[in-house]
Order: C-alpha cells, then sequence, then structure tokens
C-alpha cells in the first residue's frame, strides 16, 4: 500500500469509487480508496437499483438529472466492457392520497420548469404503461420515461476499474482507523495496513460515515435504518417501469434479468445496525405489492435481504467540505437515494478538491445548514 | 491443489458452463478474477453466479478452486458466498396469506379502500 498520497478515500461502494473516478479524471492519480470489506458490500450492493430524477426539492431533481445524463453514456466514458444494464424504461409514481396527488401536481410543475419530461397521468394511463395495475382507489400517476434502474455492482466495478487504470489504488480489505489533524488540517490516515501521509480525506463511508466522522471530531446528525427488500425467480417482461407508492411506502421493479424486485419501508423499523430479514416483511410486502399488482401472486420469491439507509433530517445529502477541518470533506447521508446521485456526487466532489466551483450548485447541502435550521425536507421518499 | 486430468481437460474448455442456472462460462469467470475478484460473494456480484434456482450448489465448488489456483491459496481459505432466506422459493400469493400473529397488521396503510387478499 502506498505511504503517500495526494488523496484517501475511505469506502469502496457507488459514492467512493465515482468520487474516485473522477478525482484520477481531474488529474489527482495518488489517491488511495480504503474499503474494510470488498466492493459493493455496504448499502450499494443492497440497493433497490433505482433511478429517478422524479424529486420533490430542486437540489435533489437537478442531482438526480445530471446523475442520468451521465448513466445514458456511462460504459463509454469509463471504458467498461461489461453492461451497467441502464434501462430508461421509466418510474411511475402511484397517487392513493389526495395529500399525495397534490403534492405530485407541485412535484412535476418544478421538475418540468428544469427540463425534466415528468407528466401527470389518469389511472388509465398508468394502465396503459403498466396493463398489470390494480387501478382501484387510484387518483391518478406520474411518470418520467428518463428515469430507470441500473446494475450497482456493475457500475461500481466500473467505476473503480477505470480510477485503477488512472493510477487510483483500491485497497480492498483495508480498514481506515484513524484520521490525524495537524493544526486544523489533515496529514494522515490510519488504517489496518498502515498509515499514509495525505492532505485530503474523503468520507464516503455509508452508513459508517457517523464513526468515520467522528474521528476529525464532528457528530453528524444522521442515522442508520434497516431497509428490506426481496427478489423473485425470473419471468418474461411484465412490468416495464419502477412502481412506487409512497403513501405505501413500497416500490417494485423488473430486472433485466427477468426477477422482480420490490422493497418497503417500515416507519416502525428501529434505528441502529440490524441488517437481518424478517419474516413480518415477506407478509407485508406480499400483502402490499398484490393489492397493486395483484398478477405478481403466482411469482415465487427465492431471496430477501436488507441494507441500511443513512438519513438525514431533511432527506438530502450531506456534501462538500467542513470549515475549520481543512482537506476534510464528505459525501454522506443520501437517505436512500444515494446510487443514483452517485455520478454527479462524485464529479462535485473531484471539483471542490481541486478548487473548482462544482458544476452543480451545492449551497444548502453542506453540514452547516442543520446548525443554521435551513432545511428544506424532501417529501418524495420511501 | 491437485486436480485430475479428466477435471483439467473439461475445465482447459474455455467457454465451458461453469454456473448452469445462470449461464456463466469459465472464461467469464477468469475475465472476472484476472480484473480483480477474489472472493465468491465478487464474482457472484460480477456474473450471477450462484444465485439462480440451485443457489450455488453445482458451481460452489468449482468457483472456489478456480480462485484458489489463481490465488495461491487452498481451497479451505475462500471464504463461502453468503447464502440468503427464503431456503424454498415461495410465491407471493402465499406469502400474502400467512397467519396472523405479528404485531403488526397492515391497517397502517393509507390505501384507501384496499383490501388485503
Ligand atoms: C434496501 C435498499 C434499497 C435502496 N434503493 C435505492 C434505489 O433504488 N436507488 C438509489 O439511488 N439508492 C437506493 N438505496 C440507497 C443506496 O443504496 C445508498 O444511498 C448508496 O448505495 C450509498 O452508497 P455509498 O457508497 O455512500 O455507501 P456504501 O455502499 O455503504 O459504501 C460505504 C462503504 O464504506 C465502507 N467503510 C465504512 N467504514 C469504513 C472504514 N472505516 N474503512 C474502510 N471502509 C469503510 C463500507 O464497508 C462500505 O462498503 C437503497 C438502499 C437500501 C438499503
Amino acid at each position: 500500500m502506498r505511504s503517500t498520497a495526494d488523496a484517501v478515500i475511505i469506502g469502496g461502494g457507488v459514492i467512493g469509487s465515482s468520487i474516485a473516478y473522477h478525482l484520477a479524471k481531474e488529474g489527482v492519480r495518488n489517491v488511495v480508496l480504503l474499503e474494510r470489506h470488498s466492493f459493493c458490500t455496504g448499502s450499494t450492493g443492497r440497493c433497490g437499483a433505482g433511478v429517478r430524477e422524479q424529486w420533490g426539492s430542486e437540489r435533489n431533481c437537478r442531482l438526480a438529472q445530471a446523475s442520468i445524463n451521465a448513466f445514458e453514456h456511462l460504459e463509454e466514458e469509463l471504458g467498461y466492457e461489461g453492461d451497467i444494464e441502464f434501462k430508461q424504461k421509466g418510474y411511475l409514481i402511484l397517487a392513493h392520497t389526495e395529500k399525495e396527488w397534490e403534492q405530485f401536481k407541485k412535484n412535476v410543475a418544478l421538475q418540468n420548469s428544469l427540463g425534466i419530461p415528468s407528466r401527470l397521468l389518469t389511472p388509465q394511463e398508468a394502465k396503459e404503461i403498466v396493463p398489470i395495475l390494480n387501478t382501484e382507489g387510484m387518483l391518478g400517476a406520474t411518470y418520467n420515461k428518463r428515469d430507470g434502474h441500473c446494475n450497482p455492482f456493475h457500475t461500481t466495478w466500473a467505476y473503480a476499474q477505470a480510477a485503477r487504470r488512472l493510477g487510483v489504488e483500491l485497497q480492498y480489505f483495508t480498514e481506515a482507523t484513524g484520521i490525524r489533524l495537524e493544526g486544523g488540517r489533515v496529514v494522515a490516515v490510519d488504517t489496518t495496513r498502515g498509515t499514509i501521509s495525505t492532505p485530503v480525506v474523503i468520507n464516503a463511508a455509508g452508513p459508517w460515515a457517523k464513526p468515520v466522522a467522528k474521528m476529525v471530531g464532528i457528530d453528524l446528525p444522521v442515522y442508520t435504518q434497516r431497509h428490506q427488500i426481496l427478489a423473485t425467480e425470473p419471468t418474461g417482461p411484465i412490468i416495464d417501469p419502477m412502481v412506487m407508492s409512497f403513501s405505501m411506502g413500497i416500490y417494485c421493479q423488473q430486472t433485466p434479468h427477468g426477477s422482480v424486485i420490490m422493497g418497503m419501508g417500515d416507519p416502525n423499523e428501529p434505528k441502529g445496525y440490524d441488517i437481518g430479514s424478517s419474516w413480518e416483511f415477506l407478509r407485508e410486502m406480499s400483502r402490499l405489492i398484490l393489492r397493486i399488482l395483484p398478477a405478481l401472486e403466482s411469482l415465487r420469491v427465492v431471496r430477501q435481504w436488507s441494507g441500511l439507509y443513512t438519513v438525514t433530517p431533511d432527506a438530502h445529502p450531506i456534501l462538500g467540505g467542513v470549515p475549520g477541518i481543512e482537506g476534510y470533506y464528505q459525501a454522506v447521508g443520501f437517505s436512500g437515494h444515494g446510487f443514483m446521485l452517485a455520478p454527479a456526487v462524485g464529479r462535485i466532489i473531484s471539483e471542490l478538491v481541486v478548487g473548482k466551483t462544482p458544476f452543480i450548485d451545492i449551497t444548502g447541502l453542506d453540514l452547516g445548514r442543520f446548525e443554521r435550521g435551513e432545511l428544506q425536507v424532501e417529501p418524495s421518499v420511501v | 491443489m491437485k486436480r485430475s486430468v479428466e477435471e483439467r481437460n473439461w475445465l482447459e474448455q474455455r467457454n465451458v458452463i461453469v454456473c448452469r442456472c445462470e449461464d456463466v462460462t469459465l472464461e467469464e469467470i477468469r475475465r472476472a478474477i484476472a480484473q480483480g475478484a477474489t472472493t465468491l460473494d465478487e464474482l457472484k456480484r460480477l456474473l450471477r453466479v450462484g444465485m439462480g434456482p440451485c443457489q450455488g450448489r453445482t458451481c460452489r465448488e468449482l468457483l472456489a478452486r478456480e480462485l484458489a489456483e489463481h490465488l495461491g491459496k487452498p481451497v479451505a481459505e475462500i471464504m463461502p458466498p453468503t447464502f440468503r432466506p427464503p431456503a424454498k422459493p415461495v410465491k407471493l400469493g402465499l406469502l400474502s396469506r400467512m397467519v396472523e400473529n405479528a404485531p403488526r397488521g397492515d391497517e397502517g396503510s393509507s390505501l384507501e379502500g384496499g383490501e388485503s387478499r
């Protein structure tokens, strides 16, 4: 392992891997990426893989929009021989309550003003997109054809391999155990394989962002929470878009492989690091999904698992540096939607590290917003 | 680690299918290992090997040997892959009719007029 670097990244999920690639692309090539396990062991490898720009806040919309632009050409950009399986078959977001419907009208107006081609649909129009949809009790839906999903393993691997080719050292099975500061500056990172002298360290530790931030004395306002998910056996094409309901707290998509993946947010789930699987989830999930997609009844569940959301009080990530700690940057607190933001976030963080103005304005996504009390909560989350 | 002549000959056929459920060839596996995959979980993440109906019963052993050979380690040191429930595939319809004895019912959902099946 290198003993001196220009930057050290803590975390080998999609965020750390995207940052590694973008830093190298900016010319910062003497970079070490530290990952305690192997790639995609954290949230990334457990996620629902959905990618959407249908958000309720301008900042989330812009980050997602720029990321979708990048996903569209990612294989070429990264010189990846494999397939990241990016499919733009849209997101269909269902409204069952008046409150949702009112919010969706606002969301679509905002999205359209930013150039996002989302639309409000009647239940009948929604059924044309997903013929097996049960529209009973539905007030309407929103749909955006640019949304879709992408394979998180291949995306992360593609970023990591491209970074490696540009000179980044990928150190898997290596844990960061401490960050050394001198006079308010980062000087080194301690790891289970020795110390690396570096002026820059980037916290991309996903659910472990809080303990990593503690290493420089920051108490991050984030908590972690289990989210469960399942996959069925593969079947022929039956659902094109991701189907989602915020009031039911569920989402469901069919992967290019043919299996149907679905997950649920449980409001009663305690905070913490539990990533076990429960049969209650299987029951609740199947009941909820069969109300909107009853035709899935005879599909068999072959796998269930869970992963952690790292949640901030306003469901927006915390990006960038922190005043008073020179050389420390963070890209954390993605609140359940970090996979889809990885392309834009990787670029933004690397631009900040080299002293450029980020290509997307990230005002208000800094850590200081929580103290200033300037929170605009994202309404559209599961 | 020793391999029999037959096994070696068989493995030399590069496009031999190692994971039959997901249709993954030896060549694809060797390419992933050459790119830096060092564990069964990584091969699974990149190639879906062992994720099909047999859940790796056929290919696990072969994959472990391939990794062991490449890394120069004994097979016993190759970490086993993660196993996920359920042990056997179960229909969603059946799961949704599971008997009520858990703490949480579905009345918490805000889907109006929705009847549980
Ligand atoms: C069930 C579920 C469904 C989801 N669905 C979606 C979705 O549809 N779309 C979407 O965009 N997002 C989704 N998400 C959220 C998404 O998974 C995360 O926001 C995203 O993966 C975060 O990536 P990351 O790289 O920050 O974190 P991670 O992938 O968790 O990576 C962090 C890495 O840091 C490593 N690490 C931690 N501490 C240290 C240390 N001290 N030293 C070295 N390494 C360390 C960990 O081992 C880990 O691998 C979902 C999440 C879950 C759980």
